[in-house]
């Protein structure tokens, strides 16, 4: 049983809108993978909750008339993996997301939900910073647009104003078309995992594969909020594909990355780790992509 | 009438055989009976208000405003309960007082002496009310926060706060073993010394079924507890001494069991839970423990450091040896230095040497309490032993195996203290055995070779001492009843209690084979009851097939008897002259069937000319014990960048005696293996050094291995029948957790050059180590 | 007692028809185990990370203890006590648990054997890597997951009609692989 004050369940978008102008004290629960669990921890205990989980039409992901990809907020993790469109266009993010818990965790928890937490661990989080989703809101007065980077404002918020839903995630096609990407996971076991560092990278080659075009690389746990790091791509786009760049990218990370010191793993461990899967993921990106870096 | 002087045990081919565990049927349709199965829904419900201080005096607690909650039926703090204190640990009782357990718990106190002991609980008409009425409640406490001690050496300094007053330093226990003259034999000329510190972490046992009981009131002034434990019969008393009140007038009923590891070897919440509900008039009362309290307000096992010094000879023999050890026992007693003191016993048996000094203390510090987890102390002190093992190997440049057949207990080793015998070559047995499965002679020496690149590989083999059983120590008891059915099916009773280790199929075979019967018909009556139930103590120490086989071979040899006496009046045959094989009796010169079980057991009870109910009971006293040996080889691959160890292959070979179920004996390998392998790489409890409040204190934090962090696990035996033993077996619950870590250890100094000298070898230790040895460069990052 | 909040849900729970008026707080192991007596639904962690609660919801395993009782309604859900057949039948992968060990102390056993039943219905077969990744959501302190892993890869395997590799499955612990594998992720990736 769960100390909850009243659970009100939206009926649709807009009813949950409403809901939440109503009870505007009220917290949405998409899967609740989150928000249960900190019911039951007594964070958010006895508080109203407007449920939003029943509403399908949040649910799937489409390509719209501009050849975006369009998640809805909704949609499992598990979905998201087994999807078509984001195998063949954006395989990375179903493999992040493959890793969050395990099997049923993924069936429940949704990318809504695991972004709007505002966490830095989210496995999907840094993936959608490095491919520069758009996030989709959804309040009283219609429909607005942020990027994911403005959509993080510190750790555990994001930018939802009075009544307002997450409702898609975007990913523009200039953003992943041509692209491939990595993502790496670090935890201390392989399975039921909360990310101790997680890294992703993305790189569009040139024709020849012989020049890194451009390389996105974001990080989770480096911060108190997923983040980019500008340094590191500024220097090798436009650079040759070689062990060299790819190490010197590597290492221009800790320009950018402010990870902290706390019982799950020290600063200087994770900042080696954080130079080491730079490295890996960003092989791993231009292999997927066709090339190989000697 | 005359019983076979078989030797081994009788034969009719039900022993040695891996049938299916009895309960595996209801196990798998999910009809099986956990305590919580048991409990009426209309149950009140119990949370535990538990200190925020690590150390402290509660001055007050405010109970007004949570008692207002609706839905709370009462809130109880340590200023309403009596001050008996009473001993936890399921330890045999003892008769002599200076053989008791320490008796420092109290069901609710008012000196709490970890961060989340238990200072007062609610009592609420559902958990919801009880969460509530805790989270009101914690603000509404009054302590004298007083300085607290995390780690044994600082509970030792002098100026160290003390936690329990009849205990100078901290240290609850020091014990002492002297052989020979260490100081003189170091003189020796020529000796390569060898010295270590090793360091293991508190870990929990992470049964996937919580801790939970419930109580009521039966009768006059009676009470019945459903429990979640091993030790049925050791709850009993230990409520009685909580409560003040004869033992007789509690019941404690176990239902089926989700795992106990040592952590329900051991008084938890059951004293608590019949004062509740006695305050409340008898009223069904539960406490069903969250995991995280699970984690900090049951047990924990001993986290432990081991000073080892060797002296050794040019040809790789032992001239004397030093052990030191310090376990960190928590707050209570618990089971207290039985741990300690374990490790420190095996230190000079299993590497023989004439000069030894080992030192042992356990030692009180501000954390949860340390108690019996399956190895009892084994698990840390092989790990620390093994890695010295391998430490003086590499020293003086002799291969590690080599110097470990050279060095180990020789066949004929007889302990004086326990009159344990090693009867067979056990160690080079199991060694060969694993070795050849694993390939290790050649890997061993691939992985030798000098290695370079991100990825490297290395192969490790590690031993263990381990006996069966807790006798000379205690006192080992096992009690039987065995009663005849109308269709000749049997009953068996027992206080070895199922736990999912199989102790119902073991008795269950050795049972039909002693009588004659098929497996079908016997049934083991499952779940204790403290009303019902012959006296007995419980699972622990691996005993459980050992010693309830000789109350059940006593028993059922009495039972056989008692049937074929009974044949005689049917049959007219002489009873030396018949027996029983697969259901029927037989006459032994030719081999006919003279009657059915069934017929004969019918006749037993409804005969007019002479009914009886046919039944035996006998109490078996067992003054043995038996060595319990074997060993382990982890062959590893270490991604030295990411400070990755991947567990490629592990082999477990163990010496049981004979077998009883292969399959279910197997399966206890298994599971010692992946409790190791959690050991080895990635469990340890935290806190924090601010506060004492314990960090990761769940199952997403705490990092027990997952179906994925797991190679196939591969458990194997050599079976020397064990001549003290009823049935030729002995322990096998515990040993394969304990050559884990050490084994693993060594394949990770192979694949590294680094010999990590703590426990886990999870990415943060590793990184530490490569750094500090240059196998990684530290990131000069900015800030 | 704030005014209690109630909700009929409807649903069908073992392939058969139901509604029940449940509390708005309660989770869908709360209502199975309290309200239909499902005792193979256990509680072992109550936020998801152990995986005895787990039930199969429209053909997908979920974590019951994380679900609330009310987003049952007009789903199709699946304890362990609706695998066995009309007369009380076990299920191929049921019988599989027993015959291979792969229950002790049984109480992570429902949960394994639902997630495996899922895995199993999609017909596939798995390599060693991906089974263990599609059970990696249930925890379990006594098996190891060695004698489940059989379990369930013989099921597999034998409802492929593939009983001589079955029947191998046993004899495959010790895996001599020459290739080194670099960690280039928490794990592989396993599109299930």
């Amino acid at each position: 049983m769960y100390d909850i004050k009243a659970l009100y369940e939206a009926t649709s978008v807009q009813d949950a809108c409403r809901l939440l102008t109503e009870h505007p004290e009220a917290q949405v629960i998409a899967g609740g993978s989150d928000v249960l669990v900190q019911v039951r921890e007594g964070k958010r205990a006895g508080k109203e909750l407007v449920s939003i989980y029943m509403l399908d039409e949040m649910r799937g992901v489409s390509i719209d008339d501009k050849e975006n990809i369009r998640i809805g907020s909704l949609t499992s993790f598990s979905n998201i993996t087994k999807n078509p469109i984001i195998q063949e266009k954006i395989g990375v993010l179903g493999e992040a997301v493959n890793m969050i818990g395990g099997p049923q965790v993924r069936a429940i928890g949704t990318i809504g939900g695991n972004t709007c937490n505002g966490v830095t661990s989210a496995d999907s989080a840094s993936t959608l910073h490095a491919w520069e989703a758009i996030i989709e809101i959804t309040g009283p007065d219609g429909v607005r647009c942020t990027p994911i980077k403005d959509f993080y404002i510190k750790a555990g918020t994001v930018d939802l104003r009075l009544g307002e839903i997450q409702t898609a995630i975007l990913i523009p096609k200039e953003s992943y078309d041509n692209c491939f990407g990595h993502y790496i996971k670090y935890g201390k076991r392989n399975a039921l995992e909360i990310a101790n560092i997680g890294c992703s990278v993305n790189v569009r080659l040139s024709d020849d594969k012989k020049k890194f075009d451009r390389v996105r690389i974001a990080y989770g746990v480096a911060g108190p909020v997923p983040m980019r790091v500008p340094t590191a791509e500024e220097f090798i786009n436009g650079k040759a594909v070689n062990k060299k760049n790819v190490e010197q990218f590597a290492s221009l990370v800790l320009k950018d990355i402010n990870p902290r010191d706390s019982w799950r793993g020290g600063k200087a461990f994770r900042q080696h780790m954080a130079v080491e899967m730079a490295k890996r993921a960003l092989i791993e990106s231009v292999k997927k992509a066709g090339g190989e870096v000697k | 009438m005359s019983m076979d002087n078989r030797y081994p045990a009788p034969d009719n081919k039900v022993i040695g055989k891996p049938y299916p565990r009895l309960d595996a049927h209801d196990k798998a349709i999910g009809r099986t009976k956990y305590t919580d199965d048991l409990c009426d829904k209309g149950a009140l419900c119990t949370r535990i208000l538990h200190s925020t201080v690590a150390n402290g005096i509660v001055k007050s607690i405010d109970t007004s405003e949570a008692e207002k909650i609706p839905g709370v039926v009462a809130v109880f703090t340590c200023f309403d309960c009596e001050k008996n204190y009473f001993p936890t640990p399921g330890h045999p009782w003892s008769v002599e007082p200076s053989h008791q357990d320490v008796a420092d718990r109290l069901v609710l106190t008012d000196h709490p002496l970890y961060y989340g002991d238990d200072i007062a609980a609610v009592v609420a008409e559902d958990e919801i009310a009880a969460a509530q009425a805790i989270r009101v409640l914690k603000d509404k406490v009054e302590y004298e926060e007083l300085p607290f001690v995390l780690d044994v050496f600082d509970a030792m300094k002098e100026d160290a706060p003390l936690l329990h007053p009849d205990y100078p330093g901290n240290v609850m226990a020091h014990t002492t073993i002297r052989q020979g003259n260490y100081e003189e034999a170091i003189k020796e000329k020529g000796l390569t010394r060898v010295e270590g510190w090793y360091e293991v972490p508190t870990v929990q046992h992470c049964h996937i079924e919580n801790f939970e009981c419930f109580a009521y009131g039966e009768g006059d002034d009676r009470y019945v507890c459903v429990t979640s434990t091993q030790i049925p019969h050791i709850v009993r008393r230990c409520i009685g001494q909580a409560l003040g009140m004869d033992w007789g007038k509690f019941r404690v009923i176990k239902p089926y069991v989700g795992g106990g590891f040592g952590n329900k070897q051991d008084t938890l919440y059951e004293p608590l839970c019949v004062w509740l509900s006695m305050k409340l008039g008898g009223r069904l009362v539960k406490i069903d423990v969250p995991r995280e309290e699970t984690f900090v307000n049951n047990r924990v096992r001993h986290g432990e450091r081991f000073h080892i010094i060797s002296y050794l000879r040019k040809d790789g023999t032992f001239a004397a040896r030093k052990y030191e050890a310090w376990a960190d026992q928590g707050a209570y007693s618990s089971h207290g230095h039985a741990i300690a003191a374990k490790g420190l016993n095996a230190f000079p048996q299993l590497y023989p040497c004439d000069n030894i000094e080992g030192d042992a203390w356990t030692v009180y510090t501000n954390k949860p309490v340390a108690g019996a987890m399956r190895g009892y102390g084994m698990p840390q002190a092989s790990y620390a032993m093994e890695a010295a093992a391998d430490d003086c190997a590499r020293a003086i440049g002799m291969d590690p195996l080599e110097f470990k057949r050279k060095n180990l207990m020789p066949v004929g080793f007889v302990h004086e203290f326990s009159h344990n015998e090693l009867y067979s070559d056990t160690f080079n047995q199991c060694f060969d055995k694993g070795g050849a499965t694993i390939g290790y002679e050649k890997k061993f020496k691939e992985y030798s070779k000098p290695q370079t690149g991100d990825i490297r590989r290395g192969i490790g083999v590690a031993t263990y001492w381990y006996n069966t059983a807790v006798y000379p120590i205690a006192l080992e008891t096992s009690s039987c009843r065995m009663v005849l059915n109308q269709d000749g099916s049997v009953q068996v009773q027992l206080a070895e209690t199922e736990i999912g280790q199989g102790a119902d199929t073991v008795a269950a075979q050795m049972t039909a084979d002693t009588i004659g019967l098929s497996l079908d018909k016997v049934h083991t009556v499952s779940c204790q009851d403290t009303d019902i139930t012959p006296f007995g103590t419980g699972v622990y120490a691996s005993r459980g097939t050992y010693t309830l086989g000789f109350s059940v071979r006593k028993t059922a040899e009495a039972m056989k008897r008692k049937i074929l006496e009974y044949a005689y009046e049917l049959t007219r045959m002489p009873d030396y002259i018949m027996d029983i094989v697969d259901n029927n009796i037989i006459r032994k010169t030719d081999g006919r069937v003279l009657i059915s079980m069934k017929e004969l057991a019918t006749t037993a009870l409804y005969s007019r000319d002479h009914s009886v109910h046919l039944t035996s009971e006998e109490t078996a006293h067992i003054k043995s014990n038996a060595y319990s040996f074997g060993c382990c080889f982890a062959e590893v691959e270490v991604d030295i960048p990411m400070c990755r160890v991947r567990l490629l292959n592990i082999v477990n070979v163990h010496d049981c005696g004979q077998l009883i179920n292969p399959a279910l004996a197997e399966a206890q390998v298994h599971g010692g293996q992946s409790m190791g392998i959690g050991y080895a790489l990635s469990e340890k409890l935290l806190f924090d050094e601010k506060t004492g409040r314990p960090l990761n204190n769940n199952l997403l934090d705490y990092k027990l291995s997952s179906f994925m962090d797991h190679p196939r696990l591969v458990g194997d035996f050599v079976e020397n029948y064990e001549p003290t033993s009823a049935y030729g077996t002995k322990g096998l619950g515990e040993p394969p957790v304990c050559p884990v870590a050490p084994a693993i250890r060594a394949a990770v100094a192979q694949a590294t050059g680094c010999f990590i000298n703590e426990l886990p070898l999870s990415p943060d230790v590793l990184y530490k180590n490569f750094v500090e040895t240059g196998l990684i460069q530290e990131e000069g990052g900015e800030d | 007692m704030s005014e209690r909040q109630y909700k009929t849900v409807h649903f069908t729970l073992n392939g058969k028809p139901v509604e029940k008026n449940v509390d708005v707080r309660a989770s869908l192991t709360d209502m199975l185990r309290n309200d239909y007596r499902m005792t193979s639904v256990k509680k072992g962690c109550e936020v998801g990370e152990c995986g005895a609660c787990t039930v199969i919801i429209n053909g997908e395993a979920f974590d019951s203890c994380i679900y609330l009782a009310v987003w049952a309604e007009g789903k199709e859900i699946t304890t362990l006590e609706g695998l066995l057949g009309p007369n009380g039948e076990l299920s191929d992968i049921q019988q599989a648990f027993i015959d291979e060990t792969a229950i002790q102390c049984g109480f992570c056993s429902p949960g394994f054997i639902l997630s495996a039943w899922e895995i199993l219905n999609t017909g596939k077969e798995y390599t060693d890597e991906e089974l263990r990744k599609l059970l990696s959501g249930h925890l379990c302190r006594c098996t190891g997951y060695e004698n489940i892993f059989r379990a369930v890869k013989k099921t597999m395997l034998r409802r492929l009609g593939k009983e001589a590799e079955a029947e191998k499955v046993d004899k495959q612990g010790i895996v001599d692989k020459k290739e080194r594998v670099p960690f280039a992720s928490l794990d592989p990736t396993v599109q299930a």
